[in-house]
This record gives structure tokens, sequence and C-alpha cells, in this order.
């Protein structure tokens, strides 16, 4: 297949689908976190009557009120992308996807819409327990709508519950509990939006760092950091909690993706981390240019072994046992993976030809044989292998994925520190005297949106070539449509995308130097 | 009934930069649907062929190309 599809055209429906994935994301965790701080601010507000928190939970209010209006809708530019750049990816998973999508559509209406109005304009108008109720209600609809997209994602890095349909082309869910309730979506949910919970967290802190530095709305930014630092320091320890438990499941299910996070290249007992490290530009593996060469690495000894399989001296294969295969711990061969999954293809070619041909008794041995469990566990399994030509195309590319990885992990380990010093610096009334910290408080605010990025680009291209892991490739996936098409609406969102963003950061400025005020919204 | 329509008219009107944020929303959205969706991104199997089976039939004939 790699022949007959243009390549530019993979890569700039795949530019494209990240420029607008990325762009989504800059307004979606910002919504999952802060709609929890403004229900704690409003349950202090509601268990102390005391006005100062309304005060403080209504100016948020304001801020997430403009992220969610510039950022609302923003992701449906992604569905778009999956009728038309990604036609047969779109229909080889249909089934498994309509259910949760459908679900988030229906629980995004009624849940949000419904209980940011009474957020919105219920103030004074309806009873304040009703009011907390519903702006709880508001955070609980905004992360359980990015339950279902999460679930979708982590079905495509792991499919299970399902059965391919050789008559549909189709994956037909068997078991939504299976889709559901798969550790890695899960987990993924998890990790995401604790992520985001963290996001909120310094970003509030950022902005109230900015108040106390104008020495304005002290007593309402000191509280809104007491609030926003302790939120946050939880949030991040659930964050190293969900990222340890995810560092396992790609192990697990995504072997490569691990060994191009940790530049693994030849696998072993004991296997350590890599703390740090800087990759060569020029000089690579001589029997594989895919494979850079460190220049520079810090490693600690038996720690990737003990993280992966709580077992200092267990075996964690890397990037060269998963390509030659290794028998002793049984991992098989990319090249056999390859003849497996062309094996595959051609008996659904066999069984399609014989269908039209009208040879039934054929074509019904051959759907037996396909849909067989030994068919399925030892060549379906393997079906997206057999659209690729090369066993290193099933490398991803290792430098953007170490280096995305270790970005995150190291900001990461940042924001649990800042949040430590904040929650210190406010309890022990410092706060506003520390004017340098307050000035890495703001700088801090962009480093947490690169972390989000950083690790969705470990995510999606850390499992490349794979749209769905080893059954359907980036080179299947992709429409038959011209590149120019693409690459004119590439530029068109790259438009949309940054006017949107500048009118975010132009209405939040301005409404952030007005500052809290008692009404409107 | 009438209570909740009040409540959303009154909510609506006393808006000040919520009107702002909505007109944003609205532009945003007719962007979305009357011109990147209806001029640049149809659904291609939904648009060339008229049933699922068709459909089905160009996805698989599409992967058994492969070689």
């Amino acid at each position: 297949m790699n022949e007959i599809v243009d390549l530019s055209l993979i890569d700039w429906s795949r530019g494209q689908f990240a420029l607008t994935a990325l762009y989504h994301w800059l307004f979606v965790p910002l919504t999952l976190g802060i709609t929890f701080i403004l229900a704690i601010m409003e349950t202090i507000y509601y268990k102390t009557g005391d006005p100062e928190w309304k005060k403080i939970t209504r100016f948020w209010m304001k801020v997430f009120g403009i992220n969610f209006a510039i950022g609302v809708a923003t992701g449906i530019i992604l569905e778009f992308q999956f009728g038309t750049n990604w036609s047969y990816y779109s229909w080889f998973v249909g089934d498994i996807f309509g259910a949760p999508l459908a679900i988030e559509g229906i629980m995004a209406f009624f849940m949000e819409s419904t209980f940011i109005a009474v957020m919105f304009f219920g103030w004074d108008k309806v009873s304040k327990r009703f009011h907390l109720v519903s702006t709880w209600l508001t955070a609980i609809g905004a992360n359980l709508s990015a339950l279902w997209i999460l679930v979708a994602n982590a079905w495509m890095q792991n499919p299970v519950g399902m059965q391919f349909n050789p008559d549909t082309a189709r994956n037909e869910m068997v078991n939504f509990w299976d889709v559901f309730l798969s550790p890695l979506a899960i987990n993924k949910f998890l990790h995401t939006i604790s992520s985001g919970f963290v996001l909120a967290g310094i970003f509030i802190i950022g902005i109230s760092a900015w108040f106390l530095l104008k020495k304005r709305e002290v007593p309402f930014a000191k509280k809104s950091i007491l609030v926003a630092a302790i939120f946050g320091f939880i949030s991040s320890l659930f964050l190293v909690t969900t990222g340890d438990g995810s560092a396992r499941l790609v192990a697990q299910h995504q072997p490569m993706k691990l060994a191009a996070m940790e530049g693994l290249y030849e696998g072993k007992n004991g296997a350590g981390l890599t703390a740090l490290g800087i990759f060569s530009p020029t000089k690579t593996d001589p029997e594989n240019d895919k494979l850079h060469d460190f220049i520079f690495k810090i490693e600690i000894p038996n720690a990737l072994s003990y993280m992966i399989h709580l077992d200092v001296n267990a075996f964690v294969p890397g990037v060269k046992d998963l390509l030659n295969g290794n028998e002793k711990e049984g991992i098989l061969a990319t090249t056999d993976k390859i003849s497996r999954g062309k094996m595959a293809i051609e008996t659904l070619r066999n069984y399609k030809n014989a269908l039209k041909e009208g040879r039934k008794d054929e074509a019904f041995q051959l759907k037996e044989k396909f849909m067989s469990k030994d068919f399925q566990a030892n060549y379906f399994k393997y079906f997206g292998y057999g659209f690729l030509t090369n066993a290193n195309d099933t490398i991803p590319s290792i430098p953007l994925v170490f280096y995305s990885f270790h970005i995150m992990v190291i900001l990461g380990s940042w924001f649990l520190l800042f949040f430590i010093l904040s929650i210190y610096f406010v309890v022990n009334n410092e706060i506003a005297r520390r004017r340098l910290f307050l000035k890495i408080a703001i700088l801090t605010i962009p480093l947490v949106y690169i972390a989000q990025m950083a690790g969705w680009t470990v995510a999606e291209v850390g499992r490349q070539p794979w749209v769905v892991q080893d059954l359907l490739p980036t080179v299947a996936a992709v429409s038959s449509i011209s590149a120019g098409s693409v690459i004119v609406t590439f530029w068109l969102f790259a438009l949309i995308f940054t006017i949107l963003l500048i009118a975010e950061v132009k209405i939040m400025t301005t409404q952030i130097k007005i500052g809290p005020k008692d009404g409107g919204h | 009934m009438k209570k909740i329509v009040k409540f959303y008219m009154d909510g609506f009107k006393e808006m000040t930069l919520g009107r702002t944020l909505w007109a944003i929303i609205l532009i945003k959205l007719f962007i979305l649907f009357f011109v990147l969706k209806l001029f640049f991104f149809p659904n291609l199997l939904k648009k060339n062929f008229s049933n699922d089976k068709d459909r089905g039939e160009h996805v698989i004939e599409n992967f058994i190309k492969s070689k």
C-alpha cells in the first residue's frame, strides 16, 4: 500500500490532525481542572457565607467561561477530518467509536449546558445549595464527557472487546465493558484529567501571582493560591501514580513506544532508566539509521526494569529486540509479523474473490478460517503489519518521543515542587514577599501547557505507525484524496485556531486586568 | 416551565461579557458547519456510496490491494 498512497498526503493529514488536536487541547485541560476548583471555592463560600469566597468563585468562573466559550466545538473539527481525510480508518473503527461518542454528545449537551447555565445565570436567583450542586455537576459533567473520547483513544492504543467483520470491513463491539473498562482506558482517563487539574492549579496560582506582584486584590490572590496549590498538589501525586501505571501499560501493549520513550535500543535484564540524554543529530547506528546515538546520557541503573516489572533484574525489550525478535523472551520478529499480516490480508482477499466469483463453498471455508480463534490470535492480530513493507516502518521518531517524554517528566517534577513551595509560602504568609517565586509562578503557566503538548506527543507520535495498534497503520487509514486539499485546510485551521487563541488571550487578559468584582457574567 | 424560560431569558439579557463570548461561539459554529463542513469536509464514504454494503466493499477493496 505504501506504493499507492502519496506519502505527502499522509504527512499533511497527520500534520493537520496533530495541529487541530493540539490547538483543541489548549482549551480542554483548563476546563477539566478549573471546574473542580470552582466547586471547591463555592463549597467554602456555601459553608462559611464569607462574601470574599463568592467574589473569588465568580472571578474564576468568568475565566472558565471565556476558556469554555472559545474552546467549545473546536474538537468537532477532528470529527470532520475522520470523515474526509481518514475515511478508511473511520469505517474500520465505526462501530466501536459510535457508542462512546454518542454518549459523550448526549452527556455533554445535557449535563454541561444545563448546569453551566445555572452556574452563570443562577447567582441570587436559585438557592445557594442548588447553585453549588450545579457547579459540582458541571465539573463532573465536563470530566465525564472527556471520559468517552479517551475511552475511544485508549481502544486505538489497545483494541479490545471487538470482532472484525470481513463482510463489512468494520470492527463490531462484542463487549462494551471490555472497551469501557480496559485498564488502558481507565488509566488514560485518570492520567489525562489529573493533568488538567494540575494545569488549572498552576494557571490560578500564576494569575494570582500577577495580582500579588501588582499589589492588587491581595486577600483574593492568597486564598486562590491556597485552594489551587492544595488541589494541584494532590492532583500532582495522582498524576505521578497514574503516569507510573501508564508506563507499565505501555510496556505491556506498546513496547516499541516504551523503547522510544527511553531510547532503549538493546533490551536487557536490569535495564536502566534514562534520566537525561541528548541525541547526536547525525550519528546513527550503522545497521539502522532510525537509531540515533546518544552524545550524552544519565542513566539510573536497573530503574526501568523495576518501574515496569517491580523487579530490578527483569528484562525490558529494546527497539532491536522488537525488530529482530528475541526467542528467549518470546518476542516475534517484525518481519514475521509482516508475513502473518500479509497472510491475513491474503485470506481476506481470497474470501472476497471467492464470494465475487460465486464459489460459495470455498468462501464459506475461508470465512470460517478467518474467524477461527487460531487465525485471529496468530494472523489477524498482525493484520496491520500486512500493509507495511519494511520492518523499520514500525519505529516511531525516537528523538521526538524521547525528548517529549523527558520534557513532560522533568516539568511534572517541577510542578510537584512548585505546589509544595506555593503551599509553604502561602501557609506561612510569605507568598506576597516572594517576588522571584511569584515571577516564576507566572512563567510556569506556559510550561504546564508545554508539558500537556509533550504528553500527547508521546502518546500519539509514540504509537506510530499505528492508528489502531497492530491492526491499522496510518498508510492504510488515510483516504484517497489530493494532498493539495489537505494543505489548504491545514492552513485554514492554522488561521482559525490562531485567531481563536488570540481572542482567548486578549479577552482573558482584559478580564484579568479588570480583576474580581461582584457581578456580571 | 415559564419560570425556566424566564430564568434563561433574564440570564441572557443580563449578560455583559457573555454577549461577546456568544458572538464568538456563533461565528465559530457558522464557520465550522457552513463553511468548513459544507465545502471542505464531506464525509467521503457517505458522499460517494449510497449504502453501507458499497462502503464496506470499497474499504475492503482498498485493504486487499496491498501486496
